[in-house]
C-alpha cells in the first residue's frame, strides 16, 4: 500500500523541519522520520530544537518545539541551513519557524491549528493563512486534526484523544512525499502502544496510513520526490544520539578495562539522558547514583575511583561550576575520573536546551590553583562514543581526572553511526598495586608520571591521601616551598605528557595553503561543509577539528603554520582562538556567533572568504 | 574470612608516624586515643578500615589512623563515604566530621547520607565553634555567643545534631563525649555493630576557642546530675538514681524517684528500638536545663542498607541479561551497507 501513484522527481538533498506545540509529539515525529531515512540509505543530520519548559502553555510561542533533518544522496554534515519543507502544526509554530524556511519553500500547514485562540496566543492580529503574508512560499493547507479524527472513526476513542495522533498524519504526508518506508514506524507503534492500549496503537496506525493515502489520492502536492541512497562506507550502522553514544563509550571503557563503571550525577539539561542510559546497563555492573547535588555526584565518583571503579560524573556548565573544588581534589589525589560537560547556553542558567561552546575556558582553566586537566571533546553524535571512550582511557592511563566536552547539539542530535568492533578499540590496561614492598603513595611511572592505584582493603598498603600538598614520593603532608614548586610542575607535566599519547591530528583538505579552519565540538559539520564549499571554488583550504583541547596535540603548531590564515569559528566569543594565540603566538582569528544555534554553512563560507580578503 | 584469621592488634598498630598537630589539651586527642584502642579490639583487619573526613580540626583525624584514609573537601565527606560503600560494601567506613563541616557546609550531604542508610559510622565532633578558621561561631553555638564574627552575640538559632539526625531518618543515633573513654568506646562499638548509618555526636572540648563549652555536662563533679545515661530496656534515671524521666502525653518530665515522688517502676523505660522516633526526638531536643543531656544510644532501628539494595539490583540485572558489549553496541535498529 506504499507504492505511490505519481512519478517521483529525484533530488540530491532535502531539509525538512517539523514544528508544533511541545505537546504535539514533534520530537517523536522527527525521530521516526530519521529512522525511516536511515533505512532508505541516505546520509543525514538532525537538529532537535525544543523549549526548556516541559509543557509551556499549549499553543503559546514559548511552547513551540521543532525538529529539523537534512538527508541526501551524499555526505551530510549539518541539519541544513534553511528548510525546503516546513510542516507547521499551529499558529505559534508558524510565527517562530517561518524564518527557517527558504524563500519559495514548501509550507504545509495544519489549518486546524489556526483557530481564534491559536491566533491570539501566537500574537497574530489576523489569520496569516488568509492574508498575503505567506505569498513568498508554496502553501499547502491540510485540516490535519479533522482528517485525523475522521481516520479514527469507528474506534472506541474520544476525539480529544484521537487528535493527539495528528503528528502521525503529518508523518504519513512526509513519508509519501519523500518515499520513506513505513515499516519501522509501524513496528515502533506496535512496541510503544500495543501492550498498554491497543486502541491507541490502532488509531496511530490508521492515522499514519491516512496521512500517506491523503497525500497520494488527493494529489495534494505538485510532485513527490526521491532522494537516492548515499554512498556510505560499508559496515553495520545504527542511528545514535550523542548522549546515548557517551553512555555506550563509558560502558565500552568499563568492559575493555575490566573496571566497573560508577556514575555519580545530579540531573541537569542536557546531560541527564546519559544518566538515564547508564542506569539501564546494570547488567554490565554499572552503578548509577543520583546524588543530592552536583558536588556530591562528583565526590561519590571520586571515592568510587578511590575504591577501584571507573568513576564518572556528568553535568552541564552550571553544575560543572559546582564541581570545581572537587576537581581540584581529584587532580591532587591523582585518581582516574571522567567529568562529562554537556554544554548548554550560558552564563548562569542561560539557555538550558540550546547549544553553545562557551565552557572551554571553564574546562581548561576553571579551577583554583595550578590544576590542568586533559580535555577531550566530541565532534558529532556518533563521534561521542569514541571521544568518551578516549576520555576514560586517558584517565586510567595517566591517573588523572579528564574533562569530556559535548554540547546540547551533539547530545540530542542523532546521526548514523558505524558500529565499531569492540576488538578494535584501543586497549585500557589497568593494574592495581598489591605488593607492600617499598610502596610509596606518590611514586610515579617514569613515562606517564602516573602514580599507582591501590584499592583500600589491600593488606600492607594502608596510606592516607587528601587535598593538602603532599611530599614527593611519600605523599605525606608537606608545606615545603621547593616541594610545592616541584609537585605543581610534576602534576602539570603529567597532564602535558598526554600529548605524547595522541594519534596524529587529521587534516581534512589541502595539506598547506591559504587557510586552515580550526574547530572543536559540534561545529564539525558546518566547518567541514564550508571548507568543502570553498575548496570547490579553488581555495587551498583545510579543516582541522580538535579532539584534544588540553594538552594540545604536539603536531598542531606545525600544521597551523603551513597556512597563510588560521580561522577559528566557535559558538562563543573566541575561546579556542585565545588559547591558540596564547600557546603559539600565532595570528588565529575568530569567527564567533553565540545564538544558541549551530553555525549556518553559508555564514561560515562567507567568513572564510572574508578572512582571505582581510589584511 | 573467619575472625580467627584477624591479627591481634594493639592500639599502636593504629597509630601513624605523622606528628599529631592538634593544639595541646584538645579533646581530639582523647577521642583519637579511644578510637585507636577500640579498633584494635574489633574483629576487622586494619586494611579494611577507611577513615574519610572533610575539612576542619576533626577532619585531620585520618592522618593519624594507620588505616586507609581520605582527607577530602569541606563538608563533602558523606558523599565520598557513599562512593566507597557503593563500590566496596566490605570496607568498614568511618566518617569523621565536625559541627561546622557536618552541619553547616555539609549539612545537606549529611541528611542524605542518613536517609540512605549506608552501613558506616559517622563520628561528629561537636565543639560548638570553628577551630581551624580560628574562632567563629558554628551552627551549634548557643544564641548570644560572642565570637570574632559575632561581637554582639550570635543571632543564629543553634541546631541540635541528634534531632537533625533523627529528622533525617537516621537508623542509629547516639551521643558520647571526649573524656569518658569507656562510654565513648561502648557507643562506638555499638555504632560499628549497627547495620546502617550510625550517627554518633561526640562532645569535644576546644580549649583554645570555646573552653569549657560542655564542662557542666562532662565534668566529673556535675555530670551525674547533668547527664541522662540511656540504656536500652532500663528506666531513665540520673543523679545517682534520685531523679528520673517520665513521659506524660508524649512529653518528658523530670521527677523525683521514690519517696515523695514517683516509684522507680513508673519511670519510663528507654526503648532504643522503638519504631516511633517521637520519644528519641524529645530527648534529642533536651536543652540541658529542663531535661538532663542524654548520653548513649537514643535510637537504633533496623532498615535495609543502601549498598545491599544497590548490589541486589545489579545482581538481579546481571542474572536477567548477559553483559555482551558487541551485542549492546549492535542492539536496536541497525542496517548494513555493503
Amino acid at each position: 500500500m506504499t507504492t505511490p501513484t505519481q512519478a517521483r522527481t529525484e533530488l540530491d538533498a532535502v531539509t525538512i523541519r517539523f514544528a508544533g506545540d511541545s505537546g504535539d509529539g514533534i520530537q517523536l515525529t522527527g525521530d521516526q522520520f530519521t529512522s525511516a531515512t536511515a533505512v532508505a540509505g541516505n546520509d543525514l543530520a538532525t537538529l532537535p530544537d525544543f523549549p526548556a519548559e516541559i509543557r509551556a502553555p499549549a499553543g503559546s510561542l514559548p511552547g513551540v518545539s521543532g525538529f529539523q533533518i537534512q538527508f541526501a544522496s551524499y555526505d551530510v554534515f549539518t541539519p541544513g541551513d534553511e528548510a525546503d519543507v516546513l510542516v507547521i502544526m499551529n499558529a505559534a509554530a508558524l510565527k517562530t519557524n517561518l524564518r527557517a524556511l527558504k524563500p519559495g519553500g514548501m509550507l504545509i500547514v495544519n489549518t486546524d491549528g489556526f483557530g481564534e485562540v491559536n491566533l491570539k496566543k501566537a500574537g497574530y492580529a489576523g489569520n496569516p493563512l488568509d492574508d498575503a503574508s505567506l505569498k513568498g512560499y508554496a502553501v499547502y493547507r491540510v485540516p490535519i486534526e479533522t482528517l485525523t479524527v475522521e481516520a479514527t472513526a469507528g474506534l472506541d476513542i474520544a476525539s480529544r484523544v484521537a487528535r493527539t495522533c495528528k503528528n502521525f498524519f503529518a508523518l504519513g504526508l512526509m513519508y509519501h512525499m519523500f518515499d520513506r518506508p513505513m515499516e519501522e514506524t509501524l513496528k515502533f507503534i506496535q512496541a510503544k502502544f500495543a501492550a498498554k492500549n491497543p486502541t491507541i496503537a490502532e488509531a496511530n496506525r490508521r492515522v499514519l496510513q491516512a496521512g500517506w493515502s491523503y497525500a497520494d489520492t488527493a494529489e495534494l502536492f505538485p510532485a513527490s520526490y526521491r532522494v537516492p541512497p548515499a554512498r556510505i562506507v560499508p559496515g553495520t550502522y545504527k542511528n545514535i544520539r550523542g548522549n546515548d553514544a557517551v553512555a555506550l563509550g563509558i560502558v565500552a571503557a568499563s568492559v575493555k578495562s575490566g573496571l566497573p563503571a560508577f556514575l555519580g550525577a545530579y540531573p541537569i539539561t542536557p546531560a541527564s539522558d546519559i544518566l538515564h542510559a547508564l542506569s539501564q546497563y546494570k547488567h554490565f555492573g554499572v552503578k548509577t547514583f543520583q546524588a543530592e547535588d552536583e558536588i556530591a555526584g562528583f565526590c561519590d565518583a571520586i571515592c568510587a575511583a578511590y575504591a577501584g571503579a571507573l568513576g564518572v560524573t556528568l553535568s552541564s556548565g552550571p553544575g560543572v561550576a559546582l564541581k570545581t573544588e572537587a576537581m581540584g581534589l581529584a587532580h591532587m589525589i591523582e585518581l582516574p575520573l571522567v567529568i562529562c560537560n554537556i554544554q548548554r547556553g550560558g552564563p548562569s542558567t542561560g539557555l538550558p536546551t540550546k547549544t553553545e561552546q562557551a565552557d572551554l575556558f571553564q574546562a581548561v582553566f576553571g579551577r583554583n590553583g595550578e590544576t590542568p586537566l586533559p580535555v577531550v571533546s566530541a565532534s558529532t553524535p556518533a563521534d561521542a562514543f569514541e571521544a568518551a571512550y578516549e576520555a576514560c582511557r586517558i584517565a586510567v592511563k595517566f591517573m588523572t581526572p579528564v574533562m569530556f566536552l559535548s554540547d546540547g547539539y551533539i547530545a540530542n542530535g542523532a546521526e548514523p553511526w558505524q558500529i565499531p568492533d569492540p576488538d578494535t578499540l584501543r586497549p585500557i590496561d589497568v593494574s592495581f598495586r598489591t605488593n607492600p614492598e617499598g610502596y610509596l603513595a606518590y611514586a610515579r611511572d617514569p613515562e606517564t608520571l602516573a602514580r599507582e592505584w591501590v584499592k583500600p582493603g589491600t593488606p600492607g598498603l594502608e596510606h592516607r591521601i587528601g587535598g593538602l600538598e603532599k611530599a614527593d614520593k611519600t605523599g605525606d603532608i608537606s608545606y615545603d616551598p621547593d616541594n610545592h614548586d616541584f609537585m605543581v610542575r610534576t602534576r602539570a607535566e603529567k597532564v602535558a605528557r598526554v600529548a605524547n599519547d595522541m594519534p596524529p591530528t587529521p587534516v581534512l583538505g589541502d595539506p598547506d595553503g591559504d587557510i586552515v579552519v580550526v574547530g572543536w565540538g559540534s561545529t564539525y559539520g558546518s566547518i567541514e561543509a564550508a571548507v568543502r564549499a570553498v575548496r570547490g571554488k579553488g581555495v587551498r583550504a583545510a579543516h582541522v577539528h580538535l579532539r584534544y583541547l588540553n594538552p594540545l596535540p604536539n603536531d598542531l603548531e606545525g600544521i597551523l603554520r603551513r597556512y597563510r590564515r588560521v580561522l577559528v569559528p566557535e559558538i562563543n566569543l573566541g575561546q579556542l582562538s585565545f588559547i591558540l594565540r596564547g600557546r603559539y603566538l600565532i595570528d588565529a582569528r575568530g569567527f564567533n556567533v553565540v545564538r544558541g544555534q549551530p553555525f549556518k554553512v553559508s555564514a561560515l563560507v562567507k567568513a572564510i572568504e572574508e578572512s582571505l580578503e582581510a589584511a | 574470612m573467619s575472625d580467627n584469621d584477624i591479627p591481634k592488634y594493639s592500639k599502636d598498630d593504629f597509630a601513624t608516624d605523622q606528628d599529631v598537630r592538634w593544639c595541646p589539651g584538645c579533646g581530639d586527642y582523647a577521642i583519637l586515643n579511644t578510637i585507636q584502642k577500640t579498633l584494635a579490639d574489633l574483629p576487622v583487619r586494619r586494611e579494611d578500615h577507611v577513615f574519610v573526613s572533610g575539612i576542619g580540626c576533626s577532619s585531620r583525624f585520618p592522618y593519624y589512623m594507620n588505616t586507609y584514609g581520605f582527607h577530602t573537601i569541606h563538608g563533602r565527606a558523606p558523599a565520598f563515604a557513599s562512593g566507597i560503600k557503593s563500590v566496596n560494601p566490605n570496607l568498614h567506613v568511618w566518617l569523621v566530621t565536625g559541627d561546622g563541616d557536618g552541619l553547616s557546609i555539609g549539612g545537606n550531604h549529611l541528611l542524605h547520607l542518613l536517609r540512605r542508610n549506608f552501613d558506616l559510622t559517622v563520628l561528629l565532633f561537636n565543639n560548638r565553634i570553628y577551630g581551624l578558621t580560628k574562632g567563629q561561631y558554628s551552627p551549634t553555638s548557643e544564641l548570644g555567643k560572642k565570637t570574632k564574627s559575632t561581637p554582639m552575640g550570635s543571632i543564629d538559632h543553634p541546631l541540635q545534631p541528634l534531632a537533625v539526625a533523627l529528622g533525617a531518618g537516621a537508623s542509629f543515633v547516639a551521643r558520647s563525649f571526649d573524656v569518658d573513654n569507656k562510654h565513648l568506646s561502648q557507643v562506638v562499638i555499638e555504632a560499628w555493630k549497627h547495620k546502617g548509618t550510625s550517627f554518633v555526636e561526640i562532645y569535644q572540648n576546644c580549649n583554645i576557642f570555646n573552653d569549657g563549652a560542655f564542662s557542666v555536662i562532662t565534668d566529673k563533679g556535675s555530670r551525674e546530675s547533668a547527664q541522662l545515661r540511656l540504656e536500652h530496656g532500663k528506666p531513665m534515671v540520673f543523679d545517682g538514681g534520685k531523679r528520673g524521666v517520665v513521659f506524660r502525653d508524649g512529653r518528658p518530665q523530670v521527677v523525683t524517684v521514690g519517696e515523695g515522688g514517683v516509684p522507680l517502676s513508673e519511670i519510663s523505660i528507654h526503648d532504643a528500638h522503638d519504631a516511633e522516633a517521637g520519644r528519641a526526638f524529645a530527648l534529642a531536643c533536651s536543652d540541658g536545663v529542663t531535661l538532663p543531656t542524654p548520653m548513649g544510644i537514643l535510637r537504633a532501628v533496623e532498615r535495609p542498607t543502601y549498598e545491599v539494595m544497590l548490589n541486589e539490583q545489579v545482581e538481579r540485572a546481571q542474572a536477567a541479561r548477559k553483559a555482551d558489549l558487541r551485542a549492546l553496541l549492535n542492539s536496536g535498529y541497525t542496517w548494513t551497507v555493503k
